[in-house]
């Protein structure tokens, strides 16, 4: 059987999950692995919580249905766990990765979330200390990669290096490699 | 080649950059899709040719599209849903004109009530305007089609529009990786458009549109419009060989897995088809002889073919994106069970209406399908011949 992995992103409006779900599909390109990358469409209104999915696979994926069982969860903003079921159709061992200074037992044992590997990295405050914006969807690609192992770091770089190289300037392709690699190196879990 | 991380909108947009057609006509503005968008954008950035034409309407879009063509200009137009409903009364035109206009539509429900998302309305609705339809499952098959639609369209056997489908939303707004063709290598396999008897070719003035009443030969036109649809049969699969030989990805009017032995087959079209067939190598591997036909050519239907090739099936279940209220079932069920009404032995055929609106299919709906499937193999009577999947009860 075919072995897809299967993100789900949890985020408000406007704070990037399509973004990230992108990059994250960029990455899986650079690194030769077949991809999809997709929001759940519906009115988006900046804000609101929405959901975006990225499947990885090193075959090529035809199923094109919503990701229901997902073994990645991204959660951009923490105070989505007041408002969304952020791990709704997860198994036991799946892996949720929130953008929180939290610690990351503390927070999992006050979220519910028993059976899962839950990991925390303070996304937001990273942005801000390298790229100088509250944008967290890049540490959290560096987080995924640390945790997941779906890719190296050094594809990320790469990644943001080449797509990011086109339209800004080195100051700010070095600023979000920096974010990317405090991502990777800065993601703890319980 | 090269691969990218591309939308379906924007893989197509892209295949009609390669092209570089001397018109676009397109309405700017909702139902429209990001091609038409993008496209503006390339005028815009002088990366193509094209004379950009933004029209007021979906029908005024076909209209223009309709003149531009009969004046001897490679067309093109882009729409989706109520915009595609709009143009209804051109797109009977334009291929009675025989005009080699080429749309990429994006398939999207109709209202009411108003829904924007996935669902074959649209075009299905559209399958006897005398347009070729070609159904595409992802974003590579939406760019590989469009660029094809304009040999088609062209060829002097055929002298048809040829309208491209992929998925709303499903495929035209999820990123995929896309082979992506030279610019050089699209031109060269399109050619250079020649115009058949252009209005512009005012040495040699002729009467486009004109009356044609009874004493006249509107039904002899009729019938040259189905002579051509039956000529497209053979260009249709010309041109996907050949498209083969310079991808390595060679398009017939339908593809097949693992049907040679199997008892039931699902027959499906656009983005379904994927998930069909991720489902039928999980059941493959239960040791379940279970198959899959992908439908991409519509129209014209490739009725012997198909037969042929569910020949051994003795249970098909047709998957239908659009409904067909009071007929016996959706568009792509009645073909197909019209289809196998000479193949003997004759298989038992179901409906399976999913997806309207945008309602997804999940893996289980499709393995309750063939669940039902089975039933009919195994010689259970199964009452309906028209199932719904994954809808609500009451």
């Amino acid at each position: 059987m075919q072995q897809v992995t299967e993100i789900r992103w949890h985020a408000r409006g406007g704070q990037g999950a399509v973004t990230a779900a992108k990059m994250t599909a960029e990455v899986a390109l650079s690194q030769d692995k077949y991809f999809q990358a997709f929001p759940e469409y519906g009115p988006e209104r900046s804000g609101a919580p929405i959901v975006a999915f990225t499947r990885i696979s090193d075959e090529p994926i035809q199923i094109y249905s919503a990701i229901e069982h997902p073994g990645y969860v991204l959660v951009l903003d923490p105070t989505l766990l007041d408002a969304v079921d952020v791990t709704a159709g997860t198994g036991n061992g799946a892996v949720v990765i929130i953008n929180s200074e939290e610690d990351a037992g503390a927070l999992a044992a006050r979220a519910g979330m028993e059976g899962k590997q839950v990991y925390t990295v303070p996304a937001t405050r990273i942005a801000l200390e390298t790229i100088g914006r509250a944008i967290p969807n890049t540490p959290l690609i560096g987080a995924l990669a640390k945790v997941s192992g779906i890719f190296p770091l050094e594809g990320v770089l790469d990644e943001v290096k080449t797509s990011l190289g086109k339209k800004f300037s080195d100051e700010v392709v070095g600023a979000n490699l920096d974010a990317v690699r405090r991502g990777y190196e800065e993601v703890a879990g319980s | 080649m090269s691969r990218k991380a591309m939308t379906g909108n924007g893989a197509i947009a892209l295949a009609l950059k390669q092209v570089d057609p001397d018109v676009m006509s397109a309405y700017p503005i909702t139902p429209q899709t990001e091609i038409a968008q993008n496209y503006a954008q390339f005028v815009a950035d002088g990366a193509v040719k094209t004379e950009y034409i933004a029209v007021e309407s979906e029908h005024s879009a076909m209209s223009a599209a309709i003149g531009s063509c009969a004046a001897g200009a490679r067309t093109i137009t882009a729409t989706s849903s109520q915009g595609f409903a709009l143009m209804w009364e051109m797109l009977f035109i334009a291929a009675s004109l025989r005009l080699p206009i080429t749309m990429p539509v994006i398939t999207r429900a109709l209202s009411g009530p108003i829904n924007i998302h996935c669902d074959h309305s649209d075009s299905m609705g559209g399958r006897d305007c005398g347009w070729i339809q070609l159904y595409g499952e992802d974003a590579q098959e939406g760019y590989d089609n469009a660029i094809q639609a304009f040999r088609i369209a062209e060829h002097a056997d055929v002298r048809l529009p040829v309208m491209t489908m992929i998925d709303g939303f499903i495929i035209s707004g999820a990123i995929g990786p896309l082979e992506v063709l030279q610019d050089a290598q699209v031109k060269q396999f399109v050619g250079e458009f020649e115009p058949l008897h252009p209005l512009l070719d005012v040495a040699n003035p002729v009467t486009v549109g004109a009356f044609d009443s009874l004493g006249g030969w509107y039904f002899e036109h009729k019938v040259t419009q189905n002579q051509a649809m039956a000529r497209a049969m053979q260009v249709i699969e010309d041109v996907g060989r050949e498209y083969g030989e310079l991808t390595g990805r060679p398009y017939s009017h339908f593809k097949t897995h693992m049907i040679e032995d199997a008892e039931i087959v699902l027959v499906a079209i656009g983005s379904a088809a994927g998930n069909v067939k991720t489902m039928v190598d999980k059941l493959r591997a239960q040791g379940k002889k279970v198959g899959l036909l992908k439908v991409r050519t519509f129209r014209p239907f490739p009725t012997e073919q198909i037969r042929a090739a569910l020949s051994g099936a003795r249970v098909i279940g047709v998957m239908d994106r659009s409904d067909s209220f009071g007929a016996q079932g959706g568009p792509l069920f009645t073909e197909i069970r019209s289809a196998m009404f000479e193949a003997e032995p004759r298989p038992q055929i179901f409906n399976f209406i999913y997806g309207l609106g945008g309602r997804d299919l999940f893996p289980d709906d499709i393995e309750g399908a063939v669940a039902l499937l089975e039933k009919a193999a195994a010689g259970e009577e199964v009452a309906q011949t028209r199932h719904y999947l994954n809808v609500r009860e009451g």
